[in-house]
């Protein structure tokens, strides 16, 4: 067995040890305070847990599956969001073929860079090409009502949806100096720190939580989740250095930063929400609503991870 | 036999097809699920209406449920007919009142007294305007009148106009949801009339409050 996968096989040893306790936690929890179903924070945080099993399961699926399979997840999770997000823009009429073209022809050929590992297009294809080429599409329709509303608005989901998303599985495409196979464990890396700092700031929360942080945005998030959440998770990234090319203190400081932009983003895809109303962004996954109010913390957090390893670690 | 199998795979390839692109869901009303036989009344903006109604329905429900639909359009062509009579199995009417060789509303209490449930859109063609709804046409209140003992479900069907507005021919994915209502029946005294305007009511009710999308 290669380093990789015992490293890989310790990893899933551990998420699922954890999330066997959570599990047993929440049995006897809603033994205890819910035993008919009535209290809506328990069975929620049940189905929340059951939800964890199958997306655990599926990423597990996928690294087994390799490079394609991870490439196949996101592309999958890009899909999905990009449908939540534009379910809840305004569009118009005219917009269908811009619409069409973000889903058919701009999802796929930023995938398909990915696969043929064709990053210098790659990085530019959705900030420069589907930039200038939707309002392009859109305009030939000649509805100029709102045009630079709704076209900002499908530039973005693009670019939250599939262009900053598809930065989880572009780790893949890095070259780090003695790390060589080794860049499906930095997206294990990223993927344990920025979900278990949301999840580590919902239990902080919910036991310490006092303080509203931003009671207009996200009437849930308290300063002591928020503090307590961030460090916590913060120390485990630093204790899971020996997954990464980083050193402990690296490590540790680059969890920091995944967390910070994975909270900020969670506000931001927040302000969205609240916007247009919703309180989810979908109901995809049993227990958390929508995909992106799983994802929106990983899409803030995975471009700047990724530039921070490629800049000062990777060769390419 | 050959067709039967070929029948049922596309209705499950349709069926997979209509919930990737819509990731279809039904929000049921409060009293639990509509009754095993039903006539379900929906809002009509699209040619895959029924498709979502039929794709939401547990199995035991979709099985039972066949939609009403017009001659004239789904036996245009030998692949028309075979998703509308074999995949489907409509309850095909004809909508040209000259022209008719039988009563509509009369092969829909047909269709129901074999047990079927019915799938109708009582605004009777396809709704391309700004308004929410367009009136509807009587023959909801003839059925209701002729067999007062089957539940009318109203469905509100949210979104796939965006999917697929009239004129495209590529769809966009976009989450659809099918918001089901509370059983309604005729009253004995009741005119046609009122009813309709009942009916119509029962439904615009299940339709989401503000929309702020105008495609």
């Amino acid at each position: 067995m290669s380093t990789t996968t015992s490293d890989m096989v310790t990893l899933l040893l551990g998420v699922g040890g954890i999330l066997l306790f959570a599990s047993s936690v929440g049995y006897v929890l809603q033994r205890k305070l819910s035993p008919d179903g009535s209290n809506g924070a328990i069975e929620n945080l049940n189905a929340r847990i059951k939800a964890w099993w199958a997306m655990v399961f599926l990423i597990a699926i996928a690294f087994i599956a390799g490079r394609v399979g991870v490439l196949l997840l996101f592309a999958f999770c890009s899909f999905a969001a990009l449908r939540e997000f534009i379910t809840l823009i305004n569009t118009r009429r005219a917009d269908h073929w811009a619409i069409a073209a973000a889903f058919f022809l701009a999802l796929p050929i930023n995938y398909y860079l990915l696969w043929a590992e064709e990053y210098g297009i790659y990085a530019i294809f959705i900030p420069v090409y589907a930039f200038l080429l939707m309002p392009i599409i859109a305009v030939l329709r000649g509805d100029t009502q709102n045009f630079l509303l709704r076209i900002s608005e499908v530039q973005w989901a693009l670019m939250i949806c599939v262009f900053c998303a598809s930065h989880v599985p572009a780790l893949l495409t890095l070259q780090i100096p003695d790390y060589e196979g080794r860049n499906v464990l930095l997206i294990a890396f990223l993927v344990i720190v920025v979900q278990s700092s949301d999840v580590l700031q919902y239990i902080w929360g919910k036991l310490f939580g006092r303080t509203k942080i931003a009671p207009k945005l996200s009437p849930s998030k308290t300063v002591e989740g928020f503090a307590g959440g961030v460090a916590s998770a913060t120390l485990l990234g630093a204790s899971l250095w020996w997954i990464t090319p980083f050193t402990p203190l690296q490590a540790g400081l680059m969890s920091f930063i995944i967390t910070m932009m994975g909270f900020f983003g969670g506000l931001v895809m927040s302000a969205i929400k609240r916007d247009r109303g919703v309180k989810d962004w979908g109901h995809l996954i049993e227990g958390h609503g929508g995909l992106i109010d799983r994802l929106d913390s990983v899409v803030f957090s995975a471009p700047i991870f990724f530039h921070l390893t490629r800049y000062w670690w990777s060769l390419t | 036999m050959i067709r039967d199998l070929l029948a049922k795979l596309a209705s499950v390839a349709i069926m997979m097809f209509a919930r990737a692109l819509t990731a279809a869901r039904a929000i049921w009303h409060e009293t639990g699920l509509p009754p095993k036989q039903s006539i379900y009344f929906a809002n009509h903006s699209s040619h895959g209406d029924f498709i979502l109604i039929w794709a939401v329905l547990p199995p035991w429900l979709r099985e039972r449920a066949r939609p009403v639909a017009s001659a004239e359009y789904w036996l245009k062509s030998k692949l028309t007919s075979f998703i509308g009579r074999d995949v489907f199995d409509a309850v095909l009417i004809e909508r040209d009142p000259a022209a008719r060789t039988s009563d509509p509303v009369e092969q829909m209490a047909t269709a129901l007294d074999e047990g079927a449930s019915l799938i109708v859109f009582p605004e009777g063609t396809r709704n391309q305007t700004e308004a929410k709804l367009l009136p509807f046409k009587s023959g909801l209140y003839h059925l209701a009148r002729k067999r007062p003992d089957v539940a009318l479900v109203p469905v509100w069907i949210n979104n796939l106009n965006r999917v697929m507005p009239k004129g495209e021919f590529v769809p966009i994915p976009l989450i659809c949801t099918i918001n089901f209502g509370e059983p309604l029946r005729v009253e004995p005294d009741e005119s046609k009339e009122d009813f309709i305007t009942r009916a119509q009511g029962a439904l615009l009710s299940l339709a989401p409050a503000q929309t702020d999308n105008d495609a």
